[in-house]
Order: structure tokens, then C-alpha cells, then sequence
């Protein structure tokens, strides 16, 4: 046998233990959606505060950020401050009220501000399940045209933002030059 | 004797019709016999097929999260309402991705997963082969080695001779 190949263990060893190493921080929550890239799920929902009826085309024209949440979920709670804030600096955010009580919603809402240009009320899931939502909170970055850019689970904080602005910089940035060539 | 034997199939029907899953009950009755039947099984199946999009390794039918117990609600919803397997399964991809499949389709990505195990189970042969041959080779050579060239046969005798004239 030649001499390399009695260092074939080794470097099996070596490549094994490299991958075992990377895969522990991974997170193995971390699901590839299977919406992006694909357009936003067509809807029809009354919004939370006025009832009015909205649908899909509402969320066209303009980047926006699709937040799915509910009274009952505890990190809502987390980034709640923190989309106020967003939507103070101009971040045009619509949520989507999932599975929740309308009075605590809204009592939510009054308590704690409403980022949101809207919310729909998705009393029975159906939007939530077109979007393929495990949990809240989940958002997503929807660009001009109405169709999902980008998906993250779990709360927007300080910490996490970054990458999140970068998208939503550059969508607005090509939705800048779609109105250009659109005028 | 007919009666009773009727009466049997017709109670073992009756429990057929109905798939238990998860400690609930999912009535089947809206078609024939058969097709409830069917349609109770497929329940079954696809609540075992399915992962819980939530969960790391659960099925529908196993999980108690919200979204397992909303999707085997939809799950009931659309068997219920005659819809083929594939198309529940395309319904489930489109909006969770392959992750809900424990059964995933063959293609680019799950390539790696689906004939992974077969490859490497073919490499270890191999090298199994290989090594087991290189190790015959080197015990025939071994074998080889010790038969006496001419050489070595007069310089054995040699020694022979010379140890013999020693002793007298």
C-alpha cells in the first residue's frame, strides 16, 4: 500500500470532525421558507382597528414589512418597542394579527402603540398558513411589487436589524428606480 | 347467522371510518363506505408523513404544538373534502417547504440524502476490496520470498558443510 494512503483515516477524521464542529452552530430552526421569492398569498381581511377590508394589493407600491403577530405571544412582547420605533424612522410595517383576541389586540395597541399601518385580523389562521407562519412572531419583507423578499423568524431587536435594513435599503432602493422608469 | 355476521362488519366499518390521531377523533362520512374508508387511511398516512413545521422531529400526529394541531385541522378539512394525497402534499410544500415531508422528493438537493448512505456503504466496499486484495498480494510475495535462490542454496551448504567439518 502506498504511503498517502495510510493517511486516509486521518484525513476522513479530520474532514468528519470539521463538519460535526460547523454543525453545531447551526440552528436547525432555521428553515428555508419556502415563500420567498414568491409573490405575497392573495387575502381578503377586515384590519383590526376601522374593519375596512383589505387585500393584497394594499401592500404594493411600497416596501413594506409583514408582521405576524399575537397578544398571546410572549416575544411579540419583546419586539413590540422595537417595530414602534421602526415605524417612527419610516419603516412602513402591516401586521397580521394572528389567532388573537380582538379586544386584547387592540387593547395591545393602545397600551403599548401601534407600529403598524394596518393590521388584519386572521382570526382563523388562513393568511398565516398561506404564509406558512410556525409561530409568531414572524416577518416578512415584502418589496414593491408584493413579492416576499425575505423571512424572519422570531422578534426584530436592536441586535438582529442589521442585515434586515440592508434588505429593506436596497428593496427601496430598487423600488426608487421602479418609479423613475415608471413615470 | 347472517345477522350477526352483518352486524360485526357493519361495527367494524363504522370504527374504520373514523381515523383517531392524536387522541382526537376525524369522522369520515361524507362518501360511500369505501370512500371514507380511503379517506381515513389517508389521513392516517399523510398525519405520519407530515412533519410539524415547528417541531425539530414530529410528525402531525404525534405533536401537540398549535400549528401540528392547525395543520391536522386543515389536514381533516381537505381529505375530508376528497382531495388527492399529492395534491396535500403540494399544498403542505408550497407554503412549509420540503422540511414538512419525511418522505422528500427526489431531486438536486435531496440527492446528497437519498443515495448518500448507498455511496458510502459502495466506498467502504472498495476500500474493503482493496485492502483485502494488497493484503493477499503481499502474503503470496511473502510466500515467494521464501523459497531459496541459487544463491542462498550454496551459501546454506556452504554452511552446512562448513559446521560438519567443525564436528569432527
Amino acid at each position: 500500500m502506498k504511503r498517502w494512503a495510510l493517511f486516509l483515516p486521518f484525513a476522513i477524521f479530520v474532514l468528519l470532525g470539521f463538519l460535526l464542529w460547523r454543525a453545531l452552530y447551526l440552528d436547525p430552526k432555521d428553515v428555508p421558507s419556502a415563500l420567498v421569492d414568491k409573490a405575497f398569498p392573495e387575502f381578503n381581511l377586515p384590519t383590526l382597528v376601522d374593519k375596512k377590508p383589505r387585500n393584497v394589493s394594499d401592500i404594493k407600491g411600497q416596501v413594506h414589512l409583514v408582521n405576524v403577530w399575537g397578544t398571546w405571544c410572549i416575544s411579540c412582547r419583546v419586539e413590540h418597542p422595537f417595530l414602534v420605533k421602526l415605524a417612527q424612522n419610516g419603516v412602513r410595517i402591516v401586521g397580521v394579527n394572528y389567532k388573537d383576541d380582538n379586544d386584547a389586540a387592540l387593547k395591545w395597541l393602545d397600551d403599548l402603540g401601534n407600529p403598524y399601518v394596518f393590521s388584519v385580523d386572521d382570526e382563523d389562521g388562513i393568511l398565516s398558513m398561506d404564509l406558512g407562519v410556525t409561530g409568531a412572531p414572524e416577518t416578512f419583507i415584502v418589496d414593491a411589487k408584493g413579492i416576499i423578499r425575505h423571512k424572519h423568524q422570531g422578534p426584530i431587536t436592536a441586535g438582529n436589524w442589521e442585515p434586515l435594513e440592508k434588505i429593506w435599503l436596497k428593496l427601496n432602493a430598487q423600488a426608487g428606480t421602479l418609479d423613475k422608469t415608471g413615470e | 347467522m347472517l345477522r350477526p355476521l352483518l352486524f360485526a362488519i357493519s361495527i367494524f366499518l363504522t370504527f374504520q371510518v373514523q381515523a383517531i390521531v392524536n387522541g382526537h377523533e376525524y369522522p369520515f362520512n361524507d362518501g360511500t363506505d369505501a370512500e371514507n374508508y380511503t379517506r381515513a387511511q389517508l389521513f392516517r398516512e399523510l398525519a405520519e408523513e407530515l412533519r410539524c413545521p415547528k417541531c425539530q422531529n414530529q410528525n402531525l400526529s404525534d405533536s401537540n404544538a398549535m400549528i401540528a394541531s392547525d395543520l391536522r385541522r386543515e389536514l381533516y378539512k381537505q381529505v375530508k373534502a376528497g382531495k388527492e394525497g399529492q395534491d396535500i402534499i403540494d399544498f403542505m410544500v408550497n407554503r412549509y417547504g420540503e422540511f414538512v415531508l419525511y418522505n422528500p422528493k427526489i431531486k438536486g438537493i435531496t440527492l446528497v440524502l437519498w443515495f448518500g448512505p448507498v455511496a458510502l456503504f459502495l466506498l467502504a466496499l472498495l476500500v474493503f476490496v482493496f485492502v483485502v486484495r494488497s493484503r493477499r498480494k503481499q502474503s503470496k510475495q511473502n510466500i515467494k520470498n521464501d523459497e531459496l535462490d541459487e544463491q542462498e542454496l550454496q551459501r546454506v551448504q556452504q554452511l552446512l558443510h562448513k559446521t560438519e567439518q567443525e564436528g569432527k
